[in-house]
C-alpha cells in the first residue's frame, strides 16, 4: 500500500508535487499566524488591563483563556450589514484587499536558516510592495461605505500611511547598504556572531524610525487618529459588522506581527542567538536552547509586540498635525542624514567596517 | 528561478480564498434582516445631512503628490544600496548628487509650507 502511494506520488508531474508541498507549508504558516492573532488580542486586553490595575477578561474558560475563541464565534454569527447607499461590490472587496497583503507577505519571511516558503532574492522589495498595497483596503473601505465618518477616517489613514511609508523605505535603504542584499535570509545571516553584530547598534536611528513608522502604518495607538473613537467613531470600518469587521481586525493584527517580525530579522538578528557561537556549550538541551533557532525569533517578536501594547497603554493620542510633522519633518530628515553619513563613512573614512 | 515564485502565487490564491470563505460563512451563519434604518449610513443617530462624498482638504492631494516623488526616490535607492560595494565611490557620489537635488526640493516645500497642517 505504502509502496503504491509513493509510486503514485512520483508519477505526478513536478508542478503538482510542488503545489501540494506549497499548500501544506502555507497551511503550516497560516494556522499558527491566525492563532497568534487570536491570542494577541487576548494578550492585548490582559496586558493593558494589568497596566491599568484591572483584571481583564477572566470569565470565558479558565482565567479567560477561551475569550478569543468566543469572540470568533460571536463575530461569525453576527449579521453582515451592507448599507443601502454603499457601493456593494467595493464594500465587500475592501476587507479582502486589506487581508490578502497582510497574509501573503509571510510567504518570504525566513523563520530559520532553511525554514522559508519562498526564498526569493528580492524578498524585501516584495514586502515593501505588499505593505504599500494595504492602503487600498483602507481607502476603498472608506469610500465604498458612503458614510462621513468612514470617509474622513480613510482620508486620514491614507495620508498617514503614505507619509510614514517614506520614512520606512529610507530606513530599509540603510539596512540594504549595510547588508548588500535584498534577501531577508542573507540580511539576517550578515548579523551572525552574537549580540554586538546586530544592525540595531550601527543603525540605531533607522531601527527606531522603522519601528515607530511601523506603529503608525498599522494605525495603532498613539497614532490611531484614523479610528479615534472620540472623534470619528471607528473611522474607515464604522459601517462594517460581523465577518467584514473581523477581516479588518485580522489584517491589522497580522500586520502588527509582520512589522515586529521584520524588525526582529533586520535589526535584531532574526533567529540568531545573542550569544557568540564560541560561548555556547555543546550540552544537549541547553546548547540547543542557547544556540540559533526559531525560538529566538519568536522571543524577539513577542518582545516587540509587547512594545506595541505598552505604547497603547502609555501614550496619549497624537494630534493629526503632530503626526504629519513627525513623519515629514523629523523622520525623513533623520533617515536621509543617516544614509548620507553611512555612505560617507563607508567610502571616505577608514571606519566603514562599523556598518558591515 | 521562477519556481521560487510559484508558492507566492498559491499563497495569494489561498489568502483571497480564505477571506472570501470567511465572508460567505458570516453571511450564511448570521441573520439577514434588512431594514431601511439599519441600512442607512451611521451618523450618531442623525439623518445624514448631505452626500458623504463631500469636498475635502486639498492638502491630502499635496501629500499624495509628495509621496509619489519620494517613493520613486526610494525605488531608485533600493538597487543602488544593493550594489553599493560594486559601484564604489563614483556610484556613491552620483547618488549623493541626486539626493542633494531632491533635498533642495524638500527644503523648498518645507519653506513654502506644504508640510504644514493648520
Amino acid at each position: 500500500m505504502m509502496e503504491f502511494a509513493t509510486h503514485a506520488w512520483n508519477a505526478l508531474p513536478a508542478w503538482t508535487q510542488l503545489t501540494v508541498f506549497s499548500l501544506v507549508k502555507i497551511v503550516a504558516i497560516l494556522v499558527p499566524l491566525i492563532l497568534s492573532v487570536a491570542y494577541l488580542t487576548f494578550a492585548e486586553r490582559k496586558i493593558i488591563s494589568y497596566m491599568q490595575v484591572r483584571i481583564g477578561p477572566n470569565r470565558v474558560g479558565p482565567r479567560g483563556w477561551l475569550q478569543p475563541i468566543a469572540d470568533v464565534g460571536k463575530l461569525l454569527f453576527k449579521e453582515v450589514i451592507v448599507p443601502a447607499k454603499a457601493n456593494q461590490f467595493l464594500f465587500v472587496m475592501a476587507p479582502l484587499l486589506a487581508l490578502a497583503p497582510a497574509f501573503v507577505a509571510w510567504a518570504v519571511i525566513p523563520f530559520t536558516d532553511t525554514l522559508v516558503l519562498a526564498n526569493i532574492d528580492a524578498s524585501l522589495l516584495f514586502i515593501l510592495a505588499l505593505t504599500s498595497m494595504a492602503v487600498y483596503g483602507v481607502i476603498i473601505a472608506g469610500w465604498a461605505s458612503n458614510s462621513k465618518y468612514a470617509f474622513l477616517g480613510s482620508m486620514r489613514s491614507a495620508a498617514q500611511i503614505v507619509a510614514y511609508e517614506i520614512a520606512m523605505g529610507f530606513a530599509l535603504v540603510g539596512v540594504l547598504m549595510a547588508a548588500g542584499s535584498l534577501n531577508l535570509r542573507e540580511i539576517a545571516l550578515h548579523q551572525a556572531g552574537g549580540l554586538h553584530q546586530w544592525y540595531v547598534w550601527p543603525l540605531f536611528p533607522l531601527a527606531l524610525v522603522y519601528f515607530i513608522a511601523g506603529v503608525a502604518e498599522t494605525n495603532r495607538a498613539p497614532f490611531d487618529v484614523a479610528e479615534g473613537e472620540s472623534e470619528i467613531v471607528a473611522g474607515f470600518h464604522v459601517e462594517y459588522s460581523g465577518m467584514g469587521f473581523a477581516l479588518f481586525f485580522l489584517a491589522e493584527y497580522a500586520n502588527m506581527i509582520l512589522i515586529s517580525t521584520l524588525a526582529a530579522i533586520m535589526f535584531f538578528g532574526g533567529w540568531l542567538s545573542p550569544l557568540p557561537p564560541a560561548w555556547i556549550p555543546s550540552v544537549p538541551v541547553i546548547g540547543a536552547l542557547l544556540g540559533d533557532g526559531v525560538h529566538w525569533l519568536l522571543f524577539k517578536i513577542s518582545a516587540l509586540l509587547f512594545c506595541f501594547l505598552w505604547f497603547r497603554a502609555t501614550f496619549p493620542r497624537y494630534r493629526y498635525d503632530q503626526i504629519m510633522r513627525l513623519g515629514w519633518k523629523v523622520f525623513i530628515p533623520v533617515t536621509l542624514v543617516w544614509i548620507a553619513l553611512m555612505g560617507a563613512t563607508m567610502f571616505l573614512t577608514p571606519w566603514g567596517f562599523i556598518f558591515h | 528561478m521562477l519556481q521560487n515564485y510559484l508558492p507566492i502565487l498559491i499563497f495569494m490564491v489561498v489568502a483571497l480564498g480564505l477571506g472570501t470563505v470567511m465572508i460567505i460563512l458570516g453571511r450564511l451563519l448570521g441573520p439577514h434582516k434588512p431594514d431601511p434604518e439599519k441600512l442607512s449610513p451611521y451618523e450618531c443617530g442623525f439623518e445624514a445631512f448631505e452626500d458623504s462624498r463631500m469636498k475635502f482638504d486639498v492638502r491630502y492631494y499635496l501629500v499624495a503628490i509628495l509621496f509619489i516623488i519620494f517613493d520613486l526616490e526610494i525605488a531608485f535607492l533600493f538597487p543602488w544600496a544593493t550594489a553599493l560595494s560594486e559601484i564604489g565611490l563614483f556610484g556613491f557620489a552620483s547618488m549623493m548628487l541626486f539626493l542633494g537635488i531632491l533635498v533642495v526640493g524638500f527644503v523648498y516645500e518645507w519653506k513654502k509650507g506644504a508640510l504644514e497642517w493648520e
